[in-house]
């Protein structure tokens, strides 16, 4: 057992602290202000990004990726977290499950995203199935050699900016042991398509200049081939391919957990009150040591479950537990850094209320903390009920 | 043309140097180390010289224990082509590495050697002028700018009081300075490949080179704290300090 990074792992991460630090944190402020970021800036970033390698880093080499592993690619997900949601999204990382792609799909979607050509975005949630996904209203019908669809996507991330949408709608109804269930497809969808309308989305407390929109399809006809992965499929699709999303949304916390922590380290040793620097307070040191504790476990929880994903032994319930203490953490952390911040920590001179906001939606997103929870918990009990 | 470049390990230059209990020298046990800052910057010019068709092949070199290969490493991935490690475990002095450095001239001929103008745990800023020296080369110390000309090199040292423009013969030794430039980041496809990338190992013994140290350190000690500052009512008292206090204005 060891517990120490490589040399190439340090590199990864100097490497990514620097892009960060250098092609990201200036632009910080800009972005917060304006919730936009200017096309000449998307732009810039993504040429940079591409030159130090960074771009559709997980994607296999063979294909033009950086062909890194999960562990490698959770470290580098921890150090772009650092930096502001709209920013750190411009290093692209291209859905993994655009690897299930075939034929004509793989030159007309999954190379292109590689490239940093294209960009893809991914539609499950609807204004009436959130966490029961399953129970979605959108649905293809086929006809032909087409597929008709008709449905709304909603909170679908930086569909704005997208060319093409992974769009998970209902295909038919099957039998199952608990009564019958919906059959679900993944299809790639263009942008243009008629019938297909992008709209902006709901304003939000998180994320700057990183937007969500409305999604419709009114009658909106794709060919066939556009299928991903396998008719009805889709789940299975997805399961193959998405469960480092969650490891991604765990890396992510860790790195803007260690953000704040460094802040109030720093505010805890130069800020003085009544005399003496409030570190020396009992009431902020004590917090200090909780949160560094909870960020060394969220640490080693996530990285493990990187390193066993590496190993094909992750399950549902190890990404379920690193992405709901992560995100967990985060939360805590990123209040009590405020509360050592005194006012100053509500202020955007400091990313910290920023923080704090963006924090919120982790534990919503890729499964809310009670569906990573209702995951960790089934995976306990049911071998023990099967009894 | 062939380059040299020198890279030493040393303390990260962000983490606080603490000495060791016995005040025999600094702890470098589970500190992080990185690659010396100054050399990062000789590294960058030899890149940015090989990007301008100006060199063909550059050589990281670095004398130390054998965790000094991660340095090496580093250098191959911001795009060093090999590298050489001189594996000596002992505290190994500036004259040494001068020596090993000759040996490696005469073996690998290269036209310039580049180094750091001194490095940021001893500070001795010796080994660039001494190698010079042995080897019997031009030199060009802090420099700020550098050109490479046809059997010359055009340099801007940063001395006391400005900046003095020189031009020496090659084969020469540069030390260079801060303000060189900005040394890159490696590139996630450079990091991957410098794992592939050759690395030689051999011994100041090897070389041929005595590397017995000729200095005994006596002791290491801690900077005395920094005393507390004091508040001035006025400019008047604080140029009556200046003057009287401190005597840093006449
Ligand atoms: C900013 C943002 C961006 C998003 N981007 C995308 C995107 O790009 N693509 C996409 O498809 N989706 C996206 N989502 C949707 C996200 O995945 C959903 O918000 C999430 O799955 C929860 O669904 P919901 O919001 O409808 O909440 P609901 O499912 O309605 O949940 C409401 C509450 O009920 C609880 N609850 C529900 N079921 C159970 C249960 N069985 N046991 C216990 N508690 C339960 C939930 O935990 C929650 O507390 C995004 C959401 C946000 C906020």
């Amino acid at each position: 057992m060891n517990f120490e990074l490589s040399h190439e792992h340090e590199m990864i991460v100097a490497s990514a602290r620097a892009f960060v630090e250098q092609e990201l944190y200036p632009y910080e402020e800009e972005v917060e202000r304006d919730d936009r970021v200017r096309p000449e800036l998307i732009e810039q970033i993504k040429q940079r990004a591409i030159a130090a390698g960074l771009y559709a880093a997980a994607m296999p080499e063979e294909l033009g990726g950086g062909g890194l592993d999960n562990f490698s690619m959770t470290l580098l997900d921890r150090e772009l977290g650092r930096a502001n949601f709209a920013l750190q999204y411009l290093v692209g990382r291209p859905s993994n499950i655009l690897q299930a792609c075939v034929g004509e799909q793989r030159e007309k979607y999954l190379l292109p995203c590689i490239r940093g050509k294209k960009i893809d975005c991914l539609a499950m949630t609807e204004p009436n199935a959130g966490s029961d996904v399953r129970g979605m209203q959108c649905r293809a019908e086929r006809d032909g050699n087409e597929y008709v669809i008709n449905g709304t996507k909603h909170f679908i991330s930086h569909a704005d900016l997208a060319d093409f949408v992974i769009l998970f709608a209902a295909t038919g109804v099957e039998d199952s042991a608990r009564g019958p269930r919906k059959k679900i497809t993944s299809f790639l969808v263009d942008k243009g398509a008629p019938g297909f309308t992008v709209r902006d989305g709901y304003r939000s407390v998180s994320h700057r200049g990183y937007h969500n929109c409305v999604l419709t399809f009114d009658d909106c006809r794709i060919p066939a081939a556009n299928v991903l992965g396998e008719e009805h499929k889709g789940f299975e699709v997805a399961n193959d391919w998405l469960g480092a999303t969650r490891l991604q949304v765990a890396a992510m916390c860790l790195g803007r957990a260690e953000r704040a922590l460094d802040l109030c380290l720093e505010w805890a040793a130069t800020r003085k009150q009544f005399g003496q620097t409030i570190g020396k307070f009992q009431g902020v040191s004590f917090k200090l040591a909780d949160m560094r504790t909870q960020l060394e476990a969220a640490e080693l929880l996530t990285l493990k479950v990187a390193w066993k994903s590496d190993q094909g032994t992750a399950t549902d319930m190890d990404y379920a537990m690193a992405k709901l203490h992560a995100t967990e953490m985060l939360a805590t952390l990123s209040d009590e850094a405020i509360q050592i911040h005194g006012g100053m920590g509500l202020m955007s001179d400091l990313p910290l209320e920023r923080i704090w906001r963006d924090a919120r939606v982790e534990r919503i997103w890729e499964g809310t903390s009670e569906i990573q929870r209702h995951i960790i918990s089934r995976a306990l009990l049911r071998p023990l009920e099967q009894r | 043309m062939k380059v040299l470049v020198g890279v030493k390990r040393v303390l990260d230059a962000y983490v606080k140097a603490r000495v060791k209990p016995d005040g025999s020298g600094v702890v470098t046990d589970n500190v992080k180390m990185s690659m010396n800052p100054f050399d990062e910057i000789a590294v960058e010019q030899a890149l940015r010289f090989k990007e301008a068709g100006q060199v063909e092949e550059i050589v990281a070199v670095s004398i130390g224990p054998a965790k000094s290969e991660e340095t090496i490493r580093t250098a191959l991935a911001m795009g060093a082509d090999r590298g050489i490690l001189v594996e000596a475990d002992a505290e190994i002095e500036p004259l040494a590495v001068a020596k090993v450095f000759k040996a490696l001239v005469e073996k690998e001929q290269p036209e310039l050697v580049l180094l750091g103008k001194q490095a940021i745990d001893d500070d001795c800023n010796q080994t660039g002028q001494m190698l010079a020296a042995l080897l019997g080369w031009a030199q060009g110390t802090f420099i700020s700018k550098i050109e490479l000309g046809d059997g010359n090199v055009t340099v801007t040292r940063e001395v006391d009081g400005g900046l003095e423009r020189a031009q020496i013969k090659t084969p020469a030794v540069v030390t260079v300075d801060l303000r060189l430039n900005e040394p890159r980041y490696a590139s996630l496809p450079n990091i991957m490949k410098a794992k592939k990338k050759p690395v030689d190992k051999t011994t100041p013994a090897e070389l041929g080179v005595d590397a017995t140290p000729r200095i005994t350190t006596l002791e290491v000690q801690e900077p005395p704290p920094r005393a507390a500052g004091v508040k001035v009512a006025s400019v008047a008292e604080l140029v009556d300090k200046l003057r009287n206090e401190a005597r840093v204005i006449g």
